[in-house]
């Protein structure tokens, strides 16, 4: 990379060729305010909050968008500068349902803290906020409100580069241009998957995950309520960061006695259910290596893909409605374990089912979605009562008056409250594969995965796609039809690689067995429910986070998990068996793709 | 020869020529390349697009960028109100235009044209297309390697703007990109592109005709060669009328007001808008843009109304994509509505001024820049009209 030198606020630097001016005022601890940029998105400049002064240049320049040159003279902190990034916020201002103490995102958005850096005043300009904006509350998952939109097509950008989905698109021009759905069809109508990634990157209250948190309230005191919590691996993760804590702190622990304080009352462990999704998916798989290796049964279809990212299932309805063969009929951990509270958790505890509330934690805009999926309800109740995010927990431990970082550990209660280092890395991307390659290595040959601590680093990681290939030898007898068979195995996180790997299925040009599909970029840490800002440098660090609580845990094979062996013994009798298929198992539908 | 302060008719553009446009197509070609250009530029040329970009220079680095695939764009979409010439020139002169492009993609080693023609243009294609044939023709007997297709625009006014024209003709909204890049750089489809309007190709196969020379002998020492004018409103004469330039606006309006002009606005609802007291300055003087519209005002027009609907034309056209634009243009037109109405002081004149010169400053293209010259003019020379 060739260098170039440029003066900025009279400090000469070196930079990189090609780097923006606002990256190369980062370098010299010159923040420039943004709006419309992200940096997992590609430069929109349109806000132009980001402006600076360039010498020689008629006009301020977005260095957002423009390239640093050599020689370049910039001037960020100038009063022509500085009134026009007031101008410009008091614009976005004059367009905006200004309802901060009402509004979810009230005090952490964007528009709200750049109208407080520039101290903008609200009378400068007339409102143009258009009257009779109706909020979509129409999904299950997201919720629009137009009034607060900034038009900074974050949200859109997100939906068509990251996840391929083209939800959304911007409509109209001048003062009517908004963002819109195809022909402005409600949320709940659309091809939109829920994944809550554009959730995540909108930098104010106009798109939100749709909040659940007040029946979980009113579940918790009612009386008569049994109220059973269960929390996804990477929650534990990230929760931390809503209470100031350094992104990447483990707070498992304070997790769990927030929940009971709460009055939860059961505090249960999302984990044990992706053991449990490890023991039938792994069994599946082998079921179906054999029927299509061995039986030549050509109705069996391969590669097998994870099931357990909503976001995902939704998304290959959509645009893969001719493969849904491919998908693992499991359930994903949430539903299975909604399934196992209503029916074993409930006879072990003597609790009407009927009388228990099950609540979920999730990472996910997409589990409120799956949560309330008609067909999930084998065992007569919902599996899942309520949906929550990372973010809509934090604000509830708010609510709740507790001194979150002080409060002191405590375990999961039991029966479905133990977890292994297993179930633990379902929360990055690759995590389901190697947890489900940890188990299936040791049924079929009777030891353990070949890698220094369990540790599979060839499916880790942030490529987008990334194959492995294990040969199995040594098989035991009854695996011997797959002795010295190399299973493929691949990996895909977020949705435009989930539509590569598909491309290749739908081609029929694909040699893999088995895929991992993760709806969300970094798998479930970097989830559309977590804590805002989530991007490259925060994903990494939770994910590093997974890494580490599964070294910490003394099981870390699900089929090792003595709850596991509990749980068959006492309930579900044996894997893919009739209880299995009833209460774990699920279908799928096709859907248009609008 | 040159008449410095008086009006002349020109009669170059759409003179009825001796020499056929592709027979000027030839003579160039065998000049070469750089002789060429150099020639366009040494004309003074400047792009009749808005921009006035000088259109040598222009050519010069698009021969310079190192690409197989380079694309020549006759920028058609004239959706400017008030504007016409371009369409003139598709119907009566065709030939000119596409020898221009011709010559442009020889020069510039560029293998493709393309016409982006308005929506509302489309009952041109027939003879456009008729054109293109003869054309092919004399190509194959010249043995130049260029195509020129037709490509029948999104219908906004903003889809002018060279780099919403491109995004649309990549099928995508009409929004304007952020430059750097500049077309020339990456444009149709990452391509290197130059993007001329219709006129801009016309006059220069004029220049490759008749020589930088005689084309620069025409207008004055400063402003170069003839121009179209779109004209309308208060005059007997509306219509499109071919001019040298450097003539005064107090000519201007002697030969085409109706005696009676309080104001003419130059270079369309872009431009700037001249009261009668600075009618002694030229035509396209400083700062003035090189549109084609030209709109004479009476003194039974209303000022307000006219900026009025310049601004809700703004409000209405802008892509919406950046603040200041999207906003500020809403502000515009609410604000003086509220100075009208007596909800607002007048001293909030000077506050909208100041944010159209913000506007100015931080849009992202053309339009959000440009609505300041408009408004700070009309503003300015007509206040009591804002306010009373
Ligand atoms: C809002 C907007 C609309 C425009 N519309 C046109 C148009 O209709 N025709 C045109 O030739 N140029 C138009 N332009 C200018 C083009 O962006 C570009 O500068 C021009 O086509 C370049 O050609 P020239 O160098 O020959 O002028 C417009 C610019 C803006 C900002
Ligand atoms: S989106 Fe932000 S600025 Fe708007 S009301 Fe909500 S908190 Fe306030
Ligand atoms: S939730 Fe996901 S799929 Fe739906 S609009 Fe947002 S980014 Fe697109
Ligand atoms: S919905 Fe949010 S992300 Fe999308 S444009 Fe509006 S403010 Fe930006
Ligand atoms: S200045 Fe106006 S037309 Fe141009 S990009 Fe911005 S909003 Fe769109
Ligand atoms: S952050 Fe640069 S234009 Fe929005």
């Amino acid at each position: 990379m060739s260098k170039i030198n440029l003066i900025i606020d009279g400090q000469s630097i070196e930079v990189e060729k090609g780097i923006t001016i606002m990256d190369a005022a980062k370098k010299i601890n010159v923040n420039i305010p943004t709006l419309c940029h992200h940096e997992d998105l590609c430069v929109a400049g349109n806000c132009r909050v980001c402006v600076v002064e360039v010498k020689n240049h008629e006009r301020l320049e977005a260095s957002c968008a423009v390239p640093a040159e050599d020689g370049m003279e910039i001037l960020t902190n100038t009063a022509k500068v500085r009134n026009a990034r007031k101008d410009i916020v008091s614009l976005l201002v004059s367009e905006h349902n200004t309802q901060c103490t009402t509004c979810y995102r009230n005090t952490n958005c964007e528009l709200q803290d750049l109208a407080a850096e520039y101290n903008v005043d609200g009378d400068r300009y007339l409102s143009v906020l258009k009257p009779n904006i109706k909020v979509d509350k129409s999904s299950w998952a997201i919720e629009k409100d137009d009034s607060k939109c900034v038009r900074c097509q974050r949200c859109v950008r997100t939906c068509a580069e990251l996840q391929h989905v083209n939800a959304l698109t911007v409509s109209h021009k001048g003062d009517e241009m908004k963002i819109s759905t195809f022909a402005d069809l409600p949320f709940n109508e659309v091809v939109c998957t829920n994944c809550g990634q554009c959730v995540n990157r909108c930098p104010t209250g106009a798109l939100t995950e749709r909040r659940y948190f007040d029946d979980v309230w009113e579940a918790i005191g009612d009386p008569d309520k049994h109220v059973v919590m269960n929390t996804a691996p990477s929650v534990r993760v990230a929760l931390g960061e809503m209470f100031g804590n350094e992104v990447g702190t483990r707070v498992t622990g304070k997790m769990v006695t927030a929940m009971r304080k709460m009055g939860a009352d059961s505090v249960l462990d999302t984990d044990f259910a992706a053991d449990l999704t490890i023991i039938e998916e792994g069994n599946e798989l082998l079921t179906r290596l054999k029927g299509a290796l061995v039986d030549g049964d050509t109705s069996i279809k391969l590669p097998m893909i994870t099931s357990c990212s909503p976001g995902w299932v939704k998304f290959i309805e959509h645009m893969f409605p001719n493969y849904l063969d491919h998908l693992s009929t499991c359930k994903s951990p949430q539903q299975m374990f909604g399934a196992m509270t209503k029916t074993y958790y409930a006879e072990k505890k003597g609790v009407d089912p009927k009388d228990i509330v099950s609540v979920a934690v999730m990472p996910c805009a997409a589990k409120k979605y799956e949560a309330n999926r008609p067909e999930m309800n084998s065992s007569g109740y919902r599996d899942i009562d309520a949906g929550l995010t990372t973010r809509e927990f934090g604000l509830m431990i708010k609510q709740a008056g507790l001194d979150f970082n002080n409060l002191e550990d405590s375990e999961f209660d039991s029966i479905m409250g133990q977890s292994t280092g297993a179930g633990i890395i379902f929360g990055a991307t690759g995590g389901v594969m190697e947890a489900a390659l940890r188990t299936a290595y040791a049924v079929v040959t009777g030891r353990s995965v070949p890698f220094e601590n369990l540790n599979i680093t060839a499916v880790r990681g942030t490529e987008g796609i990334r194959a492995a290939s294990i040969k199995i030898e040594d098989t035991l007898p009854e695996w011997s039809f797959l002795e010295g068979v190399d299973l493929n195995v691949a990996v895909a996180h977020g949705l435009k690689n989930a539509r590569v790997i598909m491309d290749e299925v739908a081609a029929g040009t694909s040699t893999y067995h088995f895929i991992e599909v993760m709806g969300c970029p970094g798998g479930c840490i970097g989830g559309g429910g977590q804590p805002i800002p989530t991007n490259a440098e925060i994903r990494a660090k939770r994910t590093k986070a997974i890494y580490e609580e599964d070294m910490s845990k003394p099981i870390r094979m699900s089929h090792e998990n003595p709850e596991i062996t509990q749980i068959y013994e006492e309930f579900l009798e044996k894997p893919l068996g009739h209880k299995s298929h009833d209460l774990l198992h699920t279908s799928y539908r096709k859907r248009n793709r609008y | 020869m040159a008449n410095n302060n008086k009006l002349k008719r020109a009669d170059i553009i759409f003179s009825t020529y001796s020499v056929d446009p592709y027979d000027v197509l030839d003579m160039a070609m065998k000049k070469g390349k750089t002789d060429v250009i150099n020639e366009l530029i040494e004309s003074g040329l400047r792009g009749r697009g808005g921009a006035g970009f000088p259109t040598g220079l222009k050519w010069k680095f698009m021969a310079q960028e190192n690409n197989e695939e380079k694309y020549i764009i006759c920028n058609a979409d004239e959706g400017e109100p008030g504007t016409f010439k371009d369409r003139k020139l598709l119907v009566d002169v065709p030939r000119k235009v596409i020898s221009g492009m011709a010559i442009a993609g020889w020069a510039t080693n560029s293998k493709k044209g393309i016409i982006y023609l308005r929506a509302e243009y489309n009952n041109l294609i027939p003879a456009l297309e008729k054109e293109i044939e003869v054309f092919n023709k004399y190509a194959s007997k010249f043995d130049l390697d260029f195509s020129v297709n037709i490509y029948s625009g999104a219908g906004a006014y903003v889809c002018g703007e060279e780099t919403a024209l491109i995004e649309s003709m990549e099928g995508k909204r009409g929004e304007p990109r952020n430059k750097p890049p500049f077309p020339i750089q990456s444009g149709y489809l990452g391509k290197p592109t130059l993007v001329n309007n219709v006129e801009t190709f016309a006059a220069a196969s004029m220049v490759c005709r008749y020589g930088a020379k005689k084309y620069e002998s025409y207008g004055t020492s400063d402003q170069h060669g003839s121009k179209l004018f779109s004209l309308s409103g208060d005059s007997p004469k509306e219509g499109v009328h071919e001019l040298e330039l450097g003539m005064k606006i107090s000519d201007f309006v002697e030969e085409y007001g109706d005696g009676d002009t309080k104001a003419v606005q130059i270079g369309g609802v872009a431009g700037f808008c001249i009261p009668r007291k600075e009618f002694d300055q030229t035509i396209i003087g400083e700062g003035n843009t090189t549109g084609g519209a030209t709109m004479i005002f009476n003194s039974t027009r209303s000022m307000y109304n006219v900026i009025h609907n310049y601004l809700d034309f703004f409000a209405e056209e802008s892509c919406g994509q950046c603040t200041p634009c999207r906003v500020g243009t809403q502000q515009l037109l609410k604000g003086v509505e509220a100075v009208k109405a007596g909800n607002k002081p007048e001293s909030y004149l000077d506050d909208l001024v100041k944010l159209s010169k913000t506007m100015k400053l931080t849009s992202k293209c053309g339009l959000g820049q440009s609505v300041t010259n408009s408004f700070s003019s009309i503003v300015k020379n007509f206040r009591e009209e804002m306010i009373y």
